[in-house]
């Protein structure tokens, strides 16, 4: 019980560590593919600990929500992030690992950072706001037809059952879980407001939307919001890789000598996803904020399919 | 239609007014040619206080031919000519701001570089004392169900020029934007109001940063026209190599900058690369990487050697190697593509209406390069086409962008290779009597006029440099107009209208 209750300790912490080194690989890696040196790996680690020690400068008008807003949005980032399976499935909270809990509490801390957003009453704060909560209407639908697909095909919306299935030979090649893993990435992206629906890099206040609803906030409570996002990008990278990539997560009951070669699979699967979206948000421009609804609407639809093909035939 | 001479020849004409002739008109001949300008039979070039008068530079554009008209007005009053004409406002506003010169019937008389915050009104008319404290600056009202503003600057999150944006919007959809300009008003005018010759050429060539050769050519042209003098061929061709690196480094700059804002940072980061190599080359050559201060009155004063002359060879075959790369990406990107094409779009007419010049204009139908229409030296002898395109959207933009890199490539081979042997330099002698002289260049962003008046002793009495951004900011204002709010950074981007030099 101790043990178990350690193992699940180290996922929880492993999570929280591990966010800011992907988000510094990632601008690690567009910065290379740029010709540029970029900065360091381990830049945002410094730059937590950096607003941390800040002041926290807090707009005349903001009321007790601004203030809340990031602790409560960290939370439940932090605790969607630590549910997904990531070196291991079967930990003592896995049957709380459940998909739509997930959806439900980034939708949450979504909501939180809206409200924020618009709460001290600023016209950036306002069309962040407007925007996120446009590609919310439809990013939330996707995610969760996603599940849909999933739970028909494992039987569950339970993670740890849903990676065991995947990575049983009963699975198959599906077209429907390809739709799945394709409108995924597709969410994936305009979740976390990357390239090409928002750019976390831009400095154009009237082209931003994540950044446009935290523009007012700084020191810990920025902190707090930034870590937040970088744990919502490993959330979404490790989602995408327990369930369709769930090859060498260490089986329940294996002992602890699997964990170690859990963990060190899991890195990798994080290098090649940081590869892989850096090279995804080099090689393509933004696109209009008008054009966003297509893409999502895009993602909604090949989820929509997925789940639609596995009413018509359990075997697509 | 009669020619602009034959309308010069109505007013009293001005002696020593050179190379294009000046004419005193009465106030009702001053209307009559405000009305035709508004018809367009002539397009404005420039209108700008003096003291005691207000002068109004003409273009005939068909003919090639300038002219300026000068209407006194003893009283500090002279008759609006953006009544007739919009493009005039920002024009006069300035000059009643500047001058205290004031126009009847402006149909916008709040300030317009004045922000109450100098100290001073009228700094080049009476300087009468006023506390600096600011006043406030009503916006032009919107009114409609749903609509709110949306304040931006003048200090930006990005490193940029100031200026404040006020945008009136309905969600995304762009109702109106008003500019307010003249944060970085340095009072270079008032400046250069006495000083020696060499002096106020300096002052120009920090006009605007970014245009630093053609303001520093410009100033130093209309001065050699005044006095007469004509520098050396082999400093006239230095002048055009240095005015090309200079369009060369921001035009790379440019393309590199427009897709950097619709997130495409991959051409941001390789034209960065060939812009930096122009700027080397131009430290390597003349010694400085913006090439300030190497544009004198009466030539130049820096020579080309040997070694420049590689190290510019080397560049032209570096961009030549690795640009047209960069346009094939440009033009084979979608995601690009699809923020690039159709939006902000400049209706020729608007374009021909306010004599939009460089980019923005050629991108919208209007067919100016003042390298061609004037026809400078030494351009008259360099084989070069001006590109013009009909679309008028960013995309046209950026492609006028691209087409004048590879014509500048071209020209700078040629100079390089045809450069003339000689002198660097004249003297420069006052002529014991004053002066006037004028001058119109060709900057990256579009023409640049220069007119001063010399003292009997050489220094500069008056000196009035336009940049081209007077007649594009307000565009800018009309192409967004139905546009979304988040494709501005990308029409003004595309535009790159200069702060500095329209603030002076």
């Amino acid at each position: 019980m101790i043990a178990d209750l350690l193992v699940q300790g180290i996922q929880m912490l492993l999570v929280l560590l591990l966010a800011p080194l992907l988000t510094g690989f990632v601008r690690k890696v567009k910065a290379r593919l740029l010709r540029r040196r970029g900065p360091p790996v381990l830049q945002p680690y410094r730059d937590l600990l950096r607003l941390l020690r800040k002041e926290a400068v807090v707009a005349d008008g903001a009321s007790w929500l601004f203030r809340v807003a990031p602790y409560l949005i960290f939370a439940a980032t932090w605790v969607a992030a630590a549910l997904v399976p990531t070196f291991a499935p079967g930990l003592l909270f896995s049957w709380t690992a459940d998909l739509i809990a997930i959806v439900a509490l980034l939708g949450s801390a979504r909501f939180m950072l809206a409200l924020a957003g618009m709460d001290v009453g600023t016209s950036f704060g306002g069309i962040g706001s407007s925007r996120e909560v446009m590609i919310a209407a439809l990013a939330e639908p996707a995610l969760l037809l996603i599940v849909f697909t999933l739970a028909l095909l494992a039987g569950s919306t339970q993670l740890s059952t849903v990676a065991g299935f995947m990575a049983s030979p009963e699975v198959g090649l599906r077209v429907s879980l390809g739709m799945a893993l394709i409108a995924l990435v597709m969410v994936a992206i305009a979740e976390n407001g990357r390239v090409p629906v928002d750019n976390p890099a831009t400095h154009l206040e009237l082209t931003m939307v994540h950044e446009a609803m935290v523009l007012e906030y700084s020191g810990r409570h920025l902190a707090m919001i930034e870590l937040a996002a970088a744990l919502k990008l490993l959330l979404s990278v490790s989602l995408v890789g327990c369930v369709f990539v769930p090859w060498g997560l260490a089986a329940p009951g294996a002992g602890a000598a699997a964990y170690p070669q859990g963990i060190a699979l899991y890195l990798a699967k994080l290098a090649a996803a940081g590869v892989l979206l850096a090279l995804f948000e080099t090689a393509i421009a933004k696109m209009r904020v008008f054009r966003v609804p297509d893409f999502l609407g895009a993602a909604l639809m090949l989820a929509l399919l997925g789940t639609l093909l596995l009413f018509v035939s359990r075997s697509l | 239609m009669a020619g602009l001479n034959d309308l010069l020849g109505q007013g009293r004409r001005v002696e020593r007014h050179a190379p294009w002739p000046r004419a005193l008109v009465d106030a009702a001949m001053w209307e009559r040619v405000a009305a035709e300008i508004a018809e367009g039979a002539w397009t404005l070039l420039g209108l700008w206080g003096d003291t005691g008068a207000v002068h109004m530079a003409l273009l005939d554009e068909p003919a090639g031919a300038v002219g300026v008209i000068t209407l006194d007005c003893p009283a500090g009053r002279f008759p609006s000519v953006a009544r007739h004409h919009p493009p005039a406002l920002r024009l006069e506003r300035a000059a009643a701001d500047l001058f205290g010169l004031q126009p009847d019937g402006l149909p916008d008389p709040r300030p317009w570089l004045d922000h109450g915050r100098w100290g001073v009104r009228h700094p080049l008319g009476d300087r009468a004392p006023a506390s600096p404290d600011g006043q406030a600056y009503p916006f032009l009202a919107s009114e409609g169900e749903s609509l709110h503003q949306i304040p931006v600057g003048p200090v930006h999150a990005g490193i940029i020029e100031p200026g404040h944006f006020r945008f009136t919007a309905n969600g995304e959809t762009m109702v109106r934007l008003e500019e307010r300009l003249g944060y970085v008003h340095k009072g270079i005018e008032g400046l250069m109001a006495g000083a020696g010759l060499d002096h106020a050429v300096r002052l120009a060539g920090r006009t605007s940063g970014d245009s630093s050769v053609a303001y520093a050519l410009a100033a130093a042209r209309a001065a050699e026209a005044a006095l007469a003098i004509a520098p050396p061929p082999r400093a006239v061709w230095l002048r055009a190599l240095m005015a090309e690196l200079e369009r060369l480094a921001n035009h790379f700059g440019d393309v590199g900058a427009v897709c950097n804002d619709a997130a495409f940072a991959l051409m941001h980061a390789h034209c960065g690369i060939l812009r930096e190599r122009v700027l080397r080359a131009a430290d390597a050559c003349f010694g400085h990487r913006l090439m300030r201060d190497r544009i004198v009155p009466g030539g130049v004063a820096a020579d080309l050697d040997e070694a420049g002359t590689r190290e510019i060879r080397a560049l032209v075959a570096e961009a030549r190697r690795h640009f047209p790369a960069l346009v094939r990406l440009y033009d084979g990107t979608a995601s690009l593509q699809d923020r690039t094409v159709g939006t902000g779009t400049l209706r020729p007419a608007l374009a021909r209406l306010y004599g939009a010049g460089g980019h923005v204009g050629r991108a919208s139908g209007r067919a100016f390069d003042a390298r061609r229409a004037l026809a400078y030296p030494p351009y008259d002898a360099l084989a070069f086409e001006v590109p013009v395109l009909q679309e008028g959207d960013v995309n046209a933009r950026v492609w006028i962008r691209i087409r004048e890199v590879e014509q500048s490539l071209s020209l700078v081979e040629q100079i390089v290779a045809g450069l003339p042997a000689g002198a660097l330099r004249v003297a420069v002698t006052p002529a014991d009597e004053p002066r006037e002289g004028m001058a119109v260049v060709e900057a990256f962003r579009g023409d640049v006029l220069a007119w001063l008046r010399l003292a009997a002793d050489g220094t500069v009495a008056r000196c009035h440099l336009r940049d081209a951004s007077w007649f594009q900011w307000p565009l800018l204002e009309a192409v967004i107009e139905g546009n979304i709010v988040a494709d501005f950074p990308l029409c003004n981007k595309s535009f790159n209208c200069s702060y500095s030099g329209h603030d002076l």
